[in-house]
């Protein structure tokens, strides 16, 4: 005999769900911190042109809130489109390559910016 | 939702284009859609810093792009989206931490601030930055 609740049985929560919620959370929290110091910065930043932008990245307190900027974002961004992909996408294949593909984006702009951070500091950088 | 077991005949929660808009409901797809389109802009400050990281001839190319109309407009949405997503993504913590703000009237208010809060203040942070 086959019921309803045979065919999801084994099926439910995977159970990280709280971990997810938590890391979503702190991350928000200190990015409430870090985008309006990010945004009053940037401004400042793309209006002093090439060399301007240099020397304000190159100081150590920008290049240190940069960096932690950028790290909280894209951990940030990479769990909410988790979640976004998780209830949109139900073809299992596409689903589970989004999934990567997503890691692989977050993760690959990540080293790409901070690596950048880090040069224009130790070239730039008195 | 139909299992392999067969369909099971229980009720499907009503769709969105039933549902009646209102402030609560807008500014929570609205922050979804707001994350989804910073998730698309973190890229385009990415690629700013990678050029200011490569060299001048890099970065004369995206200061050509972030100059131009498309572009001013984009980071202008740019802009709201992330002053939007800002303060409604305060209110989740206000929500998850000391509980507050669950009175419908409340709930709906909040959501009418966030809105303008985005609205109003890059609109403001644009006009105080181009006299700077």
């Amino acid at each position: 005999m086959t019921t309803s609740a045979k065919s999801v049985r084994g099926l439910g929560s995977a159970g990280v769900g709280t971990q997810h919620h938590i890391r979503q959370r702190v991350t928000a929290l200190a990015l409430v911190f870090l985008v309006p110091w990010f945004l009053y910065s940037i401004i400042h930043a793309c209006k002093a042109g090439y060399e301007g932008a240099l020397i304000w990245v190159a100081q150590p307190v920008n290049a240190i809130l940069l960096i932690l900027t950028l790290s909280a974002a894209l951990y940030h961004m990479r769990l909410g489109m988790q979640v976004v992909i998780e209830d949109y996408i139900a073809k299992s294949g596409t689903r589970q390559a989004l999934l990567i593909l997503n890691t692989f984006a977050t993760i690959a702009l990540a080293t790409a910016t901070i690596l950048s951070v880090l040069k224009i500091w130790f070239t730039a950088g008195a | 939702m139909a299992g392999p077991g067969g369909a099971d005949p229980r009720p499907l929660s009503p769709h969105l284009q039933i549902w009646k808009w209102h402030w609560t409901m807008a500014g929570s797809i609205f922050h979804r859609v707001s994350g989804v389109g910073l998730y698309g802009g973190a890229f385009l400050i990415g690629a700013w810093l990678i050029a200011l990281a490569t060299g001048p001839e890099a970065y004369a190319f995206i200061e050509g792009i972030a100059f131009s109309l498309p572009g001013q407009i984009l980071l202008f949405l740019w802009s709201m989206a992330v002053l939007y997503h800002l303060a409604n993504g305060l209110r989740h913590l206000i929500w998850d931490g000391p509980m507050v703000g669950f009175k419908p009237g409340v709930a709906s208010l909040w959501s009418m601030f966030n809105f303008a809060f985005a609205i109003i203040g890059a609109a403001a942070i644009w006009s105080l930055a181009s006299f700077y």
